[in-house]
């Protein structure tokens, strides 16, 4: 009850104050150092938007060499400068490139540009509440993250080039500027960048926790939560709990990078001298590093998952099936993501009991994750389906996450990882079950909240076309990256014609470089829809989708404070769709049961 | 000139492109199919969801002979006998997901074409059912509690203590090649330090060891065939990962902490041309952990001797030593040198220590 309370204060206080600063806000406080979790969700998506296409250049400038080994590429060196000599690119640049890819995709992208943007923008919505707990908080995060990138960013242009030892990067490579270019001042910044980058998730984290602890709305339990602000809550949790150990990690790398100590190094002989280092172990390392570095995977799919639940119940005009059953596997999930990190170090010469542990572990996680594609599955049966472009990628993402979940399965296996770690198989699985689904998830958001965003609509057909190019060149591209993983080519190899094992597939090599540019033109038909329906798309209405949740009650613009009277009520959970007896085929959560007696359920006669 | 042509057509194309975007716009307002609800038009739901029917159909027949077209290239040659357990294992399991993967998408993009929205329909209401979600994760938790067994089996197996007769051969990983060793005669490898590597003695042996008198090293890895062979990996700069595809074989090499793998071949170099018909074919080491500049091209030759050809291969070597006879004498003074820099490093740590 302490909660509700609360809320009400806030609101009072909240109404009040927005009405003082109403004349008072200029440019600034409106646009650039907002504390409304609306602007800020903007600001992270358009900096994810940014980064995502710097992260898809990268990737298709290796995918070129990889595509063309022997082409040469003199009309690159306008961009690359010296990196690319008589026509060739670099190695290490190849590396520095591999990297800042992995390292942009994952951190920038899915996970500042996915959950922030959509943690800010849906939990204050979707629970009822006027902002977030601390709106300062949540401005610094994001001018936070802005300094990240500019470090991230400005590493690109230095004379050494980025980071360049993996987006992993284990030491001692990532610790000796005398191993690789990329580990002097790329690696510095890298560690800066990522240094702050954890700041901003801590702040981030934290608030959006507290907000979901603390000002939901009258009537809104935890269990009439929509599915999004489940997975959002368990993804902040997941962060707070991970990224302090990456944050550790970082710290003893940078010791031992300036400092002389050993912590993860020893027995070191590099560049014509033995090091003085001794007694460290870089598999420590690694052990700080997946850490973090698993349950970022799910932070990374998690707010997908949410997402996704949530367009397919309203798309389907059904409710989500097994909603608790959803809540359980997404905490099942959480809870397992803590323990499974060393599945990606079976091969480091860990002790071989450990390696039946984790293998035991991670294998259950394909339980939940099983539950949650069949809940899925049969929200979609028997349903009334509106192919809404948001409900196109949902599918889409489902189909993915399945393809790419499953050989999850026999990664997981100790026994057959020894063949495939480090090999294709690995870049096709996380690609397609933690890329492309994510980035999925990501696209079904911007479809679906766009409205809410913009107060306009996107458009449908360019959508569709964005669909279908995009979901297509993602099958083409990973798809036949399986089989040359089967096939045993090893990972961030800047070529494979040295080797007598790996000359076969060159076709396909070129054929999957191909998908790939194709995959990543269609996304410029995503940039003109965004940014023309900013400026000139359809107006929306209020409710356009006949969505149940919350955010779907307030103005087609919400203005700071959200809802321009009171908070609103919640009286039922958000998927009661198509409920049998209702005129309309959506009941929204503010609608009280006393409305709705033709179409209440025996059981909630009583709350009548 | 050609570049203003290029830009210029791509310019028209962009402009031509726009304009069938506003047609296609202004027409959907003509029709009003605008005033519908987002997702609710006949034909935009239409082609959707029968382009998704198209999608399960022609992505899977596309899966399917890219599968089968790839099966040979795909289907590394086995040399070792652990690699026939994994590679059962590994299809067993293909097998299994394959069978998941076909049912769950099947069934994805069917529904999503066969219930696409009819204006005249109404979503069937069907929030739970515990007994259909008790169904779906027993049968997924016993499949795991299957996998999990048999690759525990394997795994135990494959990781277990090598036989007391294995070949021991050191191998070694440094930017950007690979290094071997064998004991020599007396089947022993030598100390080797860290401290002591120079541009000769890459290894860093310490010839004060007897062991180390017999050790030499190859520029190619022989291994004999149907013998256990035990791999002491280690790296001396970066991490790097000894892999050996048609062994199966993969064991990361770290510096400061050596590793091992043992395994058995069962299929000489010469008997492998002959069953695969390429008589250039050659077994090699990569290595799979990112290590720098080098790291696509750490490769090494690998040949696997009948047992009596890897015996006479092994005693036509040289001892290292031998190659490098003023190494011995350099070495002995060379350990007081050692000394004399173990000392000096321990007045660093002294001067340290006061200082803090």
């Amino acid at each position: 009850m302490a909660s509700t309370d609360l809320s009400i204060n806030t609101d009072v206080h909240h109404a009040h104050e927005e009405h003082e600063e109403h004349h008072h806000q200029n440019f600034f406080e409106k646009y650039i150092f907002s504390q409304d979790h609306k602007v800020i969700a903007k600001q992270f998506l358009f900096m994810g938007i940014m980064w995502a296409f710097i992260g898809g250049f990268l990737s298709i400038l290796f995918r070129m060499q990889l595509g063309w080994p022997e082409a040469t590429y003199t009309f690159l060196e306008p961009i690359l400068g010296g990196w690319v000599t008589n026509g060739k690119i670099d190695p290490e640049f190849y590396l520095a490139m591999v990297t800042m890819h992995g390292t942009i995709m994952i951190f920038f992208v899915l996970t500042a540009g996915l959950s922030g943007t959509f943690a800010n923008f849906l939990i204050p919505l979707q629970i009822g509440a006027r902002d977030m707990a601390s709106g300062f908080m949540n401005m610094l995060s994001f001018w936070i993250f802005f300094l990240a990138s500019i470090i991230m960013l400005s590493s690109l242009f230095i004379e050494t080039g980025p980071a360049a030892g993996g987006w992993t990067v284990y030491p001692p490579l990532s610790a000796l500027p005398q191993a690789i270019k990329g580990s002097g001042t790329g690696m510095t910044l890298w560690l800066i960048s990522m240094a702050l980058f954890i700041v901003s998730q801590l702040l981030a984290g934290i608030n959006y926790i507290t907000t979901v602890i603390n000002l939901r709305t009258r009537g809104m339990s935890m269990t009439k939560l929509p599915l999004t602000i489940w997975a959002l809550l368990l993804t902040a949790i997941l962060g707070v709990l991970s990224f302090p150990v990456l944050f550790s990690a970082a710290l003893l790398l940078i010791f031992d990078r300036s400092f002389g100590t050993s912590f993860f190094l020893s027995d070191i002989y590099i560049a014509g001298e033995a090091l003085a280092h001794s007694g460290g172990t870089p598999i420590l390392f690694q052990h700080l590093f997946w850490f973090l570095g698993h349950p970022e995977v799910y932070i990374v799919i998690l707010p997908a998952f949410g997402i996704v639940s949530e367009v397919i119940a309203t798309n389907s005009r059904k409710p989500i099936f097994g909603y608790r059953a959803m809540i359980g596997s997404l905490l099942g999930i959480s809870v397992l993501s803590f323990v499974v990190w060393a599945h990606h170090m079976f091969v480091t010469g860990m002790n071989p009991f450990l390696g039946s542990v984790f293998m035991f572990l991670t294998l259950i996680i394909a339980v939940p994750s099983a539950v949650k594609v069949f809940n899925w599955l049969a929200t979609l049966w028997r349903g009334n389906i509106r192919f809404t472009t948001a409900m196109l990628f949902a599918v889409g993402f489902v189909s993915l996450f399945i393809s790419g979940g499953l050989t999850g399965i026999i990664l997981g296996n100790s026994a057959l990882d020894i063949q495939l770690h480090d090999t294709y198989f690995v870049v096709a699985h996380f690609h397609l079950v933690m890329g492309a689904a994510a980035f999925f998830g990501m696209f079904t958001g911007v479809y679906h909240w766009f409205p809410k965003m913009f107060g306009r609509m996107m458009d449908e057909k360019l959508g569709a076309v964005h669909f279908w190019m995009t979901f297509i060149a993602v099958y083409l591209v990973f798809m036949p990256m399986h089989y040359i993983g089967i096939a045993g080519f090893p990972r961030r190899y800047y070529a494979w014609t040295g080797f007598e094992s790996f000359n076969t597939f060159t076709d396909l090599n070129t054929f999957i470089s191909l998908a790939a540019i194709i995959g990543f033109s269609a996304q410029f038909i995503f940039l003109f829809n965004f940014i023309y329906s900013i400026l000139r798309g359809r107006r929306a209405t209020e409710n356009p989708w006949h969505s149940n949740t919350l955010e779907w009650t307030t103005p087609v613009l919400p203005g700071h404070g959200n809802w321009p009277g009171p908070l609103p009520t919640v009286y039922r959970w958000p998927y009661d769709y198509s409920k049998p007896g209702a005129p309309e085929d959506y009941i929204p959560q503010t609608v009280p049961f006393s409305q709705t007696q033709s179409s209440n359920m025996p059981q909630e006669r009583d709350l009548e | 000139m050609i570049a203003f042509a290029i830009g210029l057509s791509i310019f028209l194309l962009l402009v031509i492109l726009f304009l069938l975007f506003r047609i296609g716009t202004l027409a959907s307002i003509f029709r009003g199919s605008s005033e519908r609800a987002a997702g609710t038009t006949k034909t935009s739901n239409r082609v959707n969801s029968t382009l998704m029917l198209l999608f399960l159909i022609l992505g899977g027949a596309a899966f399917i002979w890219s599968f089968s077209a790839s099966w040979d290239d795909m289907n590394q040659p086995i040399a070792s006998v652990h690699g026939e357990w994994t590679d059962s294992l590994f299809w067993t399991t293909m097998i299994i997901i394959g069978i998941v993967f076909v049912i769950t998408q099947v069934l994805l993009f069917f529904y999503a074409y066969r219930y696409q929205h009819r204006d005249d329909k109404r979503a069937y209401y069907y929030p739970h059912n515990n007994k259909l979600e008790i169904v779906w994760t027993m049968i997924p938790a016993i499949v795991m509690a299957l996998l999990v067994f048999g690759g525990w089996k394997t795994w135990t197996k494959i990781t277990s203590a090598s036989p007391e007769n294995a070949e021991v051969i050191e191998v070694m990983g440094k930017q950007f090649n690979w290094m071997i060793r064998y004991p020599g005669a007396d089947g022993k490898l030598g100390v080797a330090k860290y401290t002591l590597i120079d541009a000769v003695n890459e290894f860093g042996i310490d010839f004060s060891d007897k062991n180390s008198m017999d050790d030499f090293t190859a520029l190619e890895l022989h291994v004999p065939k149907g013998k256990p062979v035990l791999f002491k990996i280690r790296a001396r700069d970066v991490i790097h990962s000894v892999f050996m595809p048609q062994f199966r074989l993969k064991m990361d090499a770290v510096p400061g902490m050596p590793t091992k793998f043992w395994f058995v071949p069962t299929k000489t170099t010469e008997e492998m041309r002959t069953e695969t018909g390429n008589p250039d074919f050659i077994y090699e080491l990569a290595c799979t952990e990112v290590c720098g500049r080098g790291h696509f091209a750490m490769r090494m030759v690998v040949v696997v001797d009948e047992p009596e050809d890897y015996e006479k291969w092994k005693a036509e070597q040289k001892p290292f030593v031998e190659q490098n006879p003023d190494l011995l004498a350099k070495f002995s003074d060379g350990a007081k040198k050692q000394l004399a820099l173990e000392k000096r490093a321990e007045g660093k740590a002294e001067e340290v220590k006061t200082a803090l």
